[in-house]
Parts: structure tokens; sequence; C-alpha cells
């Protein structure tokens, strides 16, 4: 059994939330600089060098790379060995979350309700927040500033089982083509198949959080992915949409059972600065 | 290939207010380097403006000749001019466009595909849309020198404010010919036989 003070937790929130906005991770770095490299589109090429460029005055400058500093999410892995002390985890993840975007600049973009009384809550909270209860004693937190330019264009599709792969190909091409220059390309494309509506939508995400450079284990997925790359790149589409061969970064697929009468799609698209960390709170 | 169109190797400075000789020189793909006084607007600023133009009154800003900035600043640290201020994107306005360029307003920055009937305004009303590299907001702001309050405080980010450009780098997305860099583009590097 371990025991975690839920100011841990908030410190944690605080700090990761203004990383994750001003510094770029050497794997995304890598992924850009190689399409900058490729790209035989003047226009696009332009796009990665103003791309790669911010980031380097965003670190230094310790200012935020976009303007849209995302609602925040938070994917909560705890051991169920583990017990949390001194508070309740969401409030400790809340005031993380206030914190870290009062201190950073960062701007608040969450508004209290949708429809009725679209107020800014004024401190980018509540987040969206998943938990998950594992095996162990740790306590893992992965946490993201999602861009809503990239959200928007998102998508959920029940299939058919008889649709196959062949629709999930079109429906990942057709929502690329379609998003364009909205979601802020290249973009990092997270698929997610099967379970039910709710369970695909969160398997996309959970493809988003991947670490860089880790295609799927199952060999038959990872040529799923590489295919689907491969199919979006040549759109046209391009960094920013200004034309060229990298529309997208990397293509993630995750999967689960589903029942016999089913194919759920989900489709999430990151934009290009791709801003998540995960860590594991001490 | 259109790379030439696409990307003229020079970038060509402009400055606001935009004139009718200015304005047709642009052409879709064309690399600009924009200076001067731009207002800020999206969302919720423009139905707050095209709310007072559909009853008769007077705006809080002058539109003719004017250039308006789709973008929602983060905010400023202590001693800078303004926070990161990328272009956000644009088609959210679309419904909202029409109105201002039929009272005058000759430029829009902001980032994505326009809807067809504000390509058509564009074309009809001598105007244009350029588009700025969304996500890098920090390289923007650094090109901003000043930053005033204008109208509707109570929106905060999405408030309108007069900001002085100085050599922000954009690219001409629809000009008054009909051109358009997002179709121009994907066309000039689509593989086709991949798609089918």
């Amino acid at each position: 059994m371990r025991t975690i003070q839920v100011s841990a937790i908030t410190e944690l929130v605080r700090q990761a939330v203004q990383t994750i906005n001003f510094v770029t991770p050497e794997g995304t770095l890598a992924l850009l600089k190689e399409a900058q490299t490729h790209e035989p589109s003047p226009a696009g090429r332009q796009a990665l060098t103003d791309i790669i460029e911010n980031r380097a005055v965003a670190a230094q400058q310790r200012v935020p790379m976009c303007q849209d500093t995302g609602m925040a999410l938070v994917f909560v892995e705890i051991g169920q060995d583990v017990h949390i002390e001194g508070g309740i985890l969401s409030e400790a993840i809340n005031e993380g979350i206030h914190l870290g975007y009062s201190e950073g600049y960062l701007r608040k973009s969450v508004v209290r309700e949708p429809l009725f009384d679209r107020r800014n809550t004024g401190d980018n909270t509540p987040p969206v927040i998943h938990y998950d209860l594992v095996p162990g004693d740790q306590l893992k937190l992965t946490i993201a500033s999602k861009g809503f330019g990239a959200e928007n264009m998102s998508r959920v599709r029940i299939l058919t089982p008889a649709q196959g792969i062949a629709e999930v190909k079109r429906q990942v091409v057709e929502c690329v083509i379609e998003a364009g220059p909205n979601a802020c390309p290249p973009v990092v494309i997270g698929v997610g198949l099967g379970g039910t509506l709710e369970k695909a939508a969160l398997l996309a995400k959970k493809a988003i959080l991947r670490e860089t450079g880790h295609p799927h284990p199952d060999p038959r997925y990872a040529a799923l992915e590489a295919e689907l790359l491969t199919l979006v790149n040549a759109t046209g589409i391009g960094p920013q949409g200004w034309g060229g061969r990298n529309t997208a970064l990397e293509v993630r697929v995750e999967y689960f059972p589903t029942h016999i009468a089913s194919l759920p799609l989900a489709i999430n698209l990151d934009c290009h600065l791709h801003r998540h960390i995960t860590l594991t709170v001490e | 290939m259109k790379n030439n169109e696409t990307n003229p190797s020079e970038p060509v400075r402009v400055t606001t207010p935009l004139t009718d000789p200015v304005i047709a020189g642009l052409k879709a793909g064309d690399r600009v380097l924009l200076s001067g006084v731009v207002y800020t607007a999206r969302d919720a600023a423009h139905k707050r403006l095209v709310e007072t133009l559909s009853t008769g009154q007077s705006l809080p800003l002058p539109l003719s000749g004017q250039v308006i900035y789709y973008t929602g600043p983060a905010p400023a640290r202590p001693g800078q001019v303004i926070g990161p201020a990328g272009p956000t994107t644009s088609s959210r306005m679309d419904t909202l466009t029409v109105p201002l360029l039929e009272a005058g307003l000759k430029g829009m920055v902001g980032k994505g595909r326009r809807s067809a009937e504000v390509r058509q305004s564009v074309i009809n009303h001598r105007a244009v849309y350029l588009v700025a590299v969304g996500g890098a907001a920090a390289l923007v702001s650094k090109r901003i020198i000043k930053m005033d309050l204008v109208a509707y405080e109570d929106l905060g980010t999405e408030a309108i404010y007069r900001l002085e450009f100085l050599d922000v780098p954009l690219v001409v997305a629809n000009d008054i010919y009909g051109g358009d860099l997002y179709e121009q583009g994907a066309a000039a590097y689509r593989i086709a036989g991949l798609l089918e």
C-alpha cells in the first residue's frame, strides 16, 4: 500500500499543464523535422519551418506555442494498492489546472455550460478526467491540452461488420479531407475500433496519447496504421493545408472486443502541437 | 506543380488600410508581410457586430478598408505587448462575414477554408482572405507592436482589440480572381491513384 497526498497531485498537474504548452518533447520535434526534410512543397516546407521556429520561441520565452491552450484532459491510472490522502482526487486535479493556467498565462477557454450559458469559467476548469483502476501501487497521470481546431473535426461512426476494413480506410481519409486545414496539419490521428460508442471514442483519444514512434504491437494493426498514413498523406493537403505530402505525422489505431452486430469507429485528430505528458506521482 | 503560384520566393509588403489597387495585386498563394492596424474579432464579437449592423446602429470600429484578425489571444505576461495570438478557424465566422464585407471590410486573417458564399463575396466586394500558420502563435506575437481594447471588454479574449502589425507573415488564401490556396495546394500534391 502506498499513500499519496493530494497536494503532490495538484503540484504535478500545475507544472505539467505549463510544460506541455511551452516545451516540445524530442520525439515530436524529430517527427516535425523529418517531415520538413522530406516535404516537396515549398509552401508546406515554409509552414513546417515556422512551426518548428515557433516551438523554439515558446520554449525560450516560456509562452504557450498556441493561443488555444486547449481544454485540459487528464487520464488517471490508479493502482488498486494506492491510498489517497488529504482531500478529493478530482478536486486536487482541478486545483492544479486552476493554478497552472493562471501562473502560466495560458488562455482560459472553457465555458460553464454548452448551450444556454456559455460564460467562461475563468480558470480553464473543469478538465475532462478519466479514471482507470490498475494493479499495483502507483499513480500515473497523462495530461493533455487539447486544442479544438482539431477536436472539432473529429468523428464517430457506427459501421456494420460487412463494411469492414475498406470503410474504415474510407472514413479516415474522408475525415482528414473534410478537416483539411482546420485541424492544423500535420496532424496526429487516433483511431478507435470496437467496443461501444463511447469506448471507441476513448480508444481514439488514448491512441493520440500513445508515445511517438511506437506502432501497434499487433503487426496487422501496425500495417493498418502505416497504410492509413500513406493514404492520408496522398490527399495533398499538406502542412497547414497549403499543399504537400505531410498531412499527418502518425496514425495510431487502438482496438477493443465488440458486439457481433457492430464495428464502432472513432477518429480523433490532434493538431501538430500534440501537447501531452505522462508522469508518475511519487 | 504550381510551386511558383503557391510559394513565390519573395513576400510582398502590404500596409493597412487596404486599397483596391493593392488587393488587385494579391493572388492566392502569394506570401505577404502585413503591417499597420488590424482589429481582432472572433465568434462572440462577430455575433454582436452583425446584430448591431442589422439594427442600424453604428459599429464600435471603422470597417472601411480595414482588416479583421480571427484570434483570441492568450494573456500577456508582464512586459509583453500581447500574449500568443495565432489564427483561429475562420469557417466559424462564415455565416457572419458577408454583412461585414458589405459594410466595407477589405481583409480577413485566419486559418482554414471559407464557404462558397464568403469566397464569392470576397470577389464581389474586392476583398482578400489571408491566412497565418495555425499554432505558430508565439511567432506572430513577436510581430505585434501595439494592442488596445476597442469594444466588448466583457468578452475577455474574444473582445475587439486594435493591434498594430509589423511584417506579420501571411499567405493569400482567397483573392478577387477566385483563386483558392487550399484547392491549388492539395491539387498539386494529391496522389489520386492511391485514393481510389
